[in-house]
């Protein structure tokens, strides 16, 4: 059960952010979903539904999401459709519920870090920056390594760029987190692919870029040979943990069997040119 | 505190602990159709609409929704397209415990609305977060796709 | 309706002759609008308003409480009660709802010194509401003196930890943590053997597999005008509550009644009390309504889960392919009470091994042991389904070695119409059982036509790459045989409307309607006639409760025989009204007339007998106990394809075809096989049981715990088969049960057929898959 003591509506990220410094325990929900769990005493929530956070906006350079924005809100607009071939839309559409995916926000999800998050790994392999109120704005990837908390994620900016990107994750049942997550990418420049991303989530640990990976083929590129190698990389530079959904073992066996169906979902898709 | 909110188009007020969900307002104002099965925000039971859109009331406070619309089974009773849905689904027997039904039944009224011509696999999809123990959810694809008008 | 098969026989004729009116009949539900529109159906919807309870329990597997002090939590505003073991009588009961006396240990107070499980009650509090009930619970300071808890039931049997330190009536042998024990052998089995050219054997291991029914237990309480002690309860056995909750609470029967309102399901996790002896005492103590409504959490962990088994299967043939010997040694687990103990374990034994009964020597021997677990109780095929996934699996494995086709093997060796099993009298429930004739059995027909949908010839010849087919034959029951007894009534009303007032428990299966179905056909009456009424221990006749698939073939027949009764009073009556001797006055739903053209119309007729002359109200009650427990019978074929990269079995579909009599309404048959179908497929593929290493049940909630969900089904193929029996209402068996127990077995045989790996434990999940390929190489 979840006691809570106080709930408040801020009328401006700084009226939030004041509260958020004010008591020890304050916590704030874009939605109200796994804070449920478990017996919490919460001494004053801060709901930011009313802070005009929930815009999807275009931009010259970058697309920005609000941190209210909702994850179905994200599955249905049309300005996500339309970048990367719909990729982040697509991505959504696996996580959990319609129900849930109406309730959890962008801001919510990506603050809280869940190893679980197929969003955030998916994110990753985009060109991703969170903008906090006080930390300003930072890459995605170094957030997820922060210990940033007493904070409020404003929104994510996601660079516009010619790139395909492509997601793949294990589960037995369909409807439940995932075992092991993997996002991948590619930029597309002069009819090349470069600039790859390799992401791996749900190690259960929190998702990391496939560094050694990503650099091996931007030497080497796209091709049959290359992707075996990479996938085999990409599990060899991650740290696997075991966890109720399955063990260490298990997740660095399927690791290079995601990552290779990933980066040959990209291979079949781009037409020509796929050598450096 | 102090709250509103309009349920099935009447307007109301309540005054409520903030711990409250949106599912226990519901329930003490009366709304049986909205349950609680499951407390982890899995079983889809207590689905209900918040300004049109399928939402788990378990897991919203009471006072966030403050202020929105929120629809439940009980106020599409007079509705036909809601009937059309509701005598397809009896009539396929799949009603069994009926536990879910009201959730299922309200989530299936919003895809129709947001979905056009879904195939089998977007239908699942869409349902995938109302469980159902009971029926094995294909009687259920059975009165849905006769909803929808989609071809056998 | 292409999945109803008929030939010419009776099934096809009674059906589509056009001679029934009412039942074979796919009508809705009485219940279902109501329900589905949020009509205040279920126990928590009629109690609003009531103090809430709550439970404390055990954070520890086994330990003793040495000290208890509710001091602190009684000053809370708004608490109103607090129980401990020192309120309830020292009365020790069995928690299962079964038939009187009881064939389980009595072994559990209300409330004990002793914990033995996590999750065990400790203490009840009862508040004005959920969250001062909760921080009560928080204030109760208790002393616990650990003991080591026994967590492995093949360790369990004369380990040092004595579970039940003080014995238990009933249970085999406590001393040595044993519930239960059985053992029965029909000729010499090691004889057999060593004339056999072909033996295999095997050890097999199933799970504690949740119930999951939607609706969480509860329980409500409250005392009447009359003082009496009134129950509403969710639960499949409303006349066992009763007469439980008299002994526990030492109170008469009389001064108590138990009413079972909608309910949200229950798969056998509600055949058994549960919260309603802790809001009994706390409504008696406080003369206030209180309820409780549990958690999914401790649904999970303090209701009952499955019983896990261990099951060696030998079998032994002579290179014709014909079936000699069987021997079957089961190691079950009953957690830490003895629930459903001994019947489970005998279940598993004989609801199997019947199916091959021309074997020369047969034997069963089993144990069931006490563990620090939660308790395991009763669950939708009762032990058959574990016992079918050892012996049909082992069946395959025999296929092979003998070179036959799978189900060449079955056709050869399986039982047939007219014929009987040795296991029928010697294995009942509990006790010895009654010998049978199979008089309706059509396991050929569902072999044949199950082979034919799924174009098995095709498939097993011609193997597609990791694809496979694999198929298990099963058996179940309809109630158990001079035990279960169903009584109903029949009221006539003014208008020519009949209350149909019945103890049959309806979890949602439909039974008020398809017993409303029966009623109907033997009146002659349209269905929209006939208002039921069930499960109120005060208004309603006796009827043991839903369980062991007894309500169609029991409850059914008696409903028929009180239809029958009616209508012969019915003629008497009219007889009587148009001055003829009963005799030469036929009934046809409507009207009573004589052939030479005298007649009355029903509701005339009533009316008179309400009013005017020879006033009397017309009332039929009959009961009906079953001699035999005729047996639905099926054939479940599974198709696979495994990504043997990372272990992802793929059931691309399932058929069953199921001869279970003649299906009342073939809808609601057709949702119960489909159901059953789910749940079976969930047991073998996804439903995993994780305890952490002090015995806490890790998978206690539905995002740990994973049932199938719509995206994990694809084709389910449901088809019934021509058949009738005729000891059963209108040819009528039983399908509540059936559908579960083919899926473990046909599925690890199609995996066998997909990649050659042959699994043996269940769940069969993709990490299991992929590290067996990986060794195989």
């Amino acid at each position: 059960m979840v006691l809570i003591d106080r709930y408040v509506r801020p009328k401006s990220l700084e009226e939030a952010y004041e509260l958020l410094t004010s008591v020890k325990g304050a916590r704030i929900i874009g939605g109200f979903t796994f804070m449920r769990l478990g017996t919490v005493n919460i001494p004053l929530l801060i709901d930011l539904q009313d802070l005009g956070l929930d815009f999807i906006r275009e931009g010259e350079d970058f697309i920005e999401i609000g941190a209210t924005v909702k994850l179905g809100d994200v599955e249905r607009s049309e300005v996500i459709q339309k970048h990367f071939d719909g990729f982040l839309s697509k991505t959504v559409k696996y996580i959990w519920s319609v129900q849930l995916r109406n309730i959890a926000t962008v801001g919510g999800t990506v603050f809280a870090r869940f190893g679980f998050s197929d969003f955030i790994t998916s994110l990753l392999v985009l060109n991703t920056k969170v903008k906090l109120y006080r930390n300003g704005e930072m890459l995605l990837e170094d957030f997820l390594e922060s210990r940033v908390s007493r904070d409020i994620l404003v929104s994510l900016k996601i660079e516009k760029e010619e790139r395909k990107a492509k997601f793949r994750f294990m589960r037995n049942s369909f409807y439940d987190f995932s075992i092991l997550n993997v996002a991948v990418s590619a930029k597309v420049e002069n009819g090349r692919l470069g600039g790859f991303r390799i992401a791996i989530g749900a190690r259960p640990g929190i998702a990391k870029l496939a560094k050694k990976a990503m650099e091996y083929l931007e030497k080497n590129g796209l091709s049959p040979e290359t992707i075996s190698k990479a996938s085999d990389l990409s599990a060899e530079e991650m740290e696997f943990g075991t966890d109720i959904r399955g063990d260490a073992e298990y997740r660095k066996m399927i690791c290079p069997v995601l990552v290779r169906r990933a980066l040959n979902d990209i291979l079949s898709e781009s037409s020509g040119g796929n050598r450096s | 505190m102090k709250m509103g909110l309009k349920i099935n188009g009447e307007f109301k007020e309540f005054d409520v602990d903030p711990s409250t969900t949106l599912l226990d307002l519901l329930r003490e104002a009366g709304y049986m159709s909205v349950r609680r099965a499951c407390d982890t925000g899995t079983c889809g039971v207590c689905t209900v609409l918040m300004d049109g859109k399928p939402v788990l009331s378990c897991a919203i406070l009471a006072l966030s929704a403050d202020g929105h619309e929120i629809t439940t089974v009980e106020g599409l009773k007079d509705d036909e397209d809601f009937q059309r849905l509701l005598d397809l689904f009896l009539s396929e027997g799949v009603d069994q415990c009926g536990y879910c039904n009201p959730g299922f039944l309200i989530t299936a009224y919003a895809m129709k609305r947001e979905l056009k011509n879904p195939t089998d696999e977007e239908i699942k999809m869409y349902l995938v977060g109302n469980l159902c123990r009971c029926s094995g959810y294909v009687g259920q694809m059975r009165a849905l796709k006769k909803y929808l008008g989609v071809e056998e | 309706m292409q999945w109803i098969r008929g030939t010419d026989e009776s099934f096809e004729k009674i059906l589509r002759g056009g001679r029934m009116r009412e039942v074979g009949r796919s009508i809705k539900k009485i219940d279902g609008y109501g329900i589905a529109t949020g009509s205040p159906a279920y126990t928590d919807d009629l109690m609003r308003d009531a103090l809430i309870v709550k439970v404390l329990r055990s954070p520890h597997a086994f330990a003793r409480i040495k000290d208890i002090r509710i001091d602190e939590a009684l000053k809370l505003e708004g608490v109103e009660c607090i129980l401990t073991y020192k309120d309830f009588p020292r009365v020790r009961i069995t928690r299962a709802g079964q038939g009187y006396p009881e064939p389980s240990p009595y072994d559990k107070y209300a409330l004990d010194e002793y914990v033995r499980y996590v999750g065990d009650e400790v203490a009840v509090v009862a508040a004005k509401d959920e969250k001062t009930a909760l921080k009560a619970l928080e204030l109760i300071e208790v002393d616990y003196e650990i003991l080591e808890p026994v967590l492995d039931f093949e360790k369990s049997e004369g380990h040092p930890s004595i579970i039940h330190p003080e014995g238990a009536d009933g249970a085999y042998d406590p001393s040595r943590n044993l519930a239960a024990h059985f053992e029965m052998k029909v000729g010499d089995v090691e004889g057999v053997l060593k004339e056999c050219d072909v033996v295999v054997k095997e050890r097999f291991y199933t799970q504690a597999q949740a119930h999951v029914m939607m609706e969480p237990h509860t329980a409500g309480a409250y005392i009447d005008y009359q003082g009496r002690l009134v129950v509403i309860s969710s639960t499949q056995v409303p006349f066992h509550v009763r007469r439980i909750l008299a002994r526990i609470l030492e109170k008469p029967i009389r001064e108590i009644r138990v009413i079972k309102p909608r309910i949200g399901g229950g798969f056998g996790g509600k055949q058994a009390i549960h919260g309603e002896p802790y809001v009994a005492m706390v409504t008696l103590k406080t003369g206030k309504p209180s309820k409780i409504v549990y958690t999914r959490k401790e649904v999970f962990e303090s209701t009952y889960t499955r019983h896990p088994m261990r099951i060696d299967i030998t079998l032994g043939a002579t290179k014709d392919g014909k079936l000699r010997a069987i021997d079957m040694e089961v190691l079950s687990d009953t957690g830490a009470y003895g629930e459903h103990a001994l019947t489970v374990l005998m279940v598993s034994g004989s609801k199997a091994l019947p199916l091959y009964n021309k074997v020369d020597a047969l034997r069963f021997s089993g144990k069931v042991v006490y563990t620090n677990h939660p308790p395991a109780g009763a669950y939708r095929g009762y032990g058959a389904v574990q016992g079918n996934f050892a012996l049909e699996s082992a069946m395959d494995i025999l296929a092979e070695k003998l070179r036959m086709d799978p189900i060449e093997l079955r056709k050869m060796n399986m039982i047939r119409e007219g014929e009987t099993s040795p296991v029928f009298k010697i294995m009942g429930e509990g006790r010895e059982g009654t010998e049978m004739f199979i008089k309706s059995c059509k396991l050929e027909e569902c072999l044949n036509r199950g082979k034919e949908i799924v174009n098995w010839d095709e498939k097993r010849k011609n193997k597609k790459k990791y694809r496979g087919v694999g198929v298990a034959i099963a058996m179940q029951g309809s109630g158990i045989a001079k035990i279960d007894m169903a009584s109903a009534t029949l009221k006539l009303n003014d208008d020519g409307s009949f209350n149909l007032i019945m103890g049959a428990t309806d979890l949602g299966t439909g039974s008020d309607t398809i017993l409303s179905q029966i009623a109907a056909e033997v009146l002659g009456v349209p269905v929209e006639k006939i208002v039921p009424y069930s499960s109120d221990t005060d208004l309603t006749p006796f009827d043991t409760g839903a369980y062991a698939s007894s309500t169609t073939y029991v409850s059914g027949n008696a409903v028929k025989r009180a239809a029958e009764k009616m209508k012969e009073l019915i003629k008497l009556e009219g007889a009587r009204k148009l001055g003829v001797d009963p005799e030469e006055v036929e009934f046809d739903g409507e009207r009573i007339y004589t052939k030479d053209g005298k007649s009355i119309k029903l509701d005339e007729l009533a009316t008179l007998l309400y009013y005017t002359e020879n006033q009397k109200q017309l009332c039929a009650t009959e009961s009906f106990v079953g001699d035999e427990s005729p047996p639905p019978y099926m054939a479940g074929f599974a198709e696979v394809e495994v990504d043997v990269e990372t272990g992802k079995v793929d059931l691309i579909r399932y058929v069953a075809v199921v001869d279970c009599g003649v299906p009342i309404n073939p809808n609601l048959a057709r949702v119960q096989m489909e159901g059953g179908l789910v749940q079976g497929i969930g047991m073998t593929l996804f439903e995993d049981v994780r305890y952490s290493k002090d015995g806490k049940l890790l998978t206690n909630n539905l995002m740990n715990y994973k049932i199938p969900s719509r995206m994990d089904i694809n084709e389910i193929i449901v088809e019934f088969v021509d058949s009738y029996e005729p000891t059963g209402p209108f040819g009528a068996k039983s399908v509540a049960e059936v559908g579960i127990d083919t899926p473990p077995a046909a599925i690890a045989n199609a995996i066998y057929d997909a990649i050659g790996v042959r699994f043996t434990k269940l769940p069969i999940k993709p990490d299991d898959v992929l590290k067996a390929i990986k060794s195989k190489g």
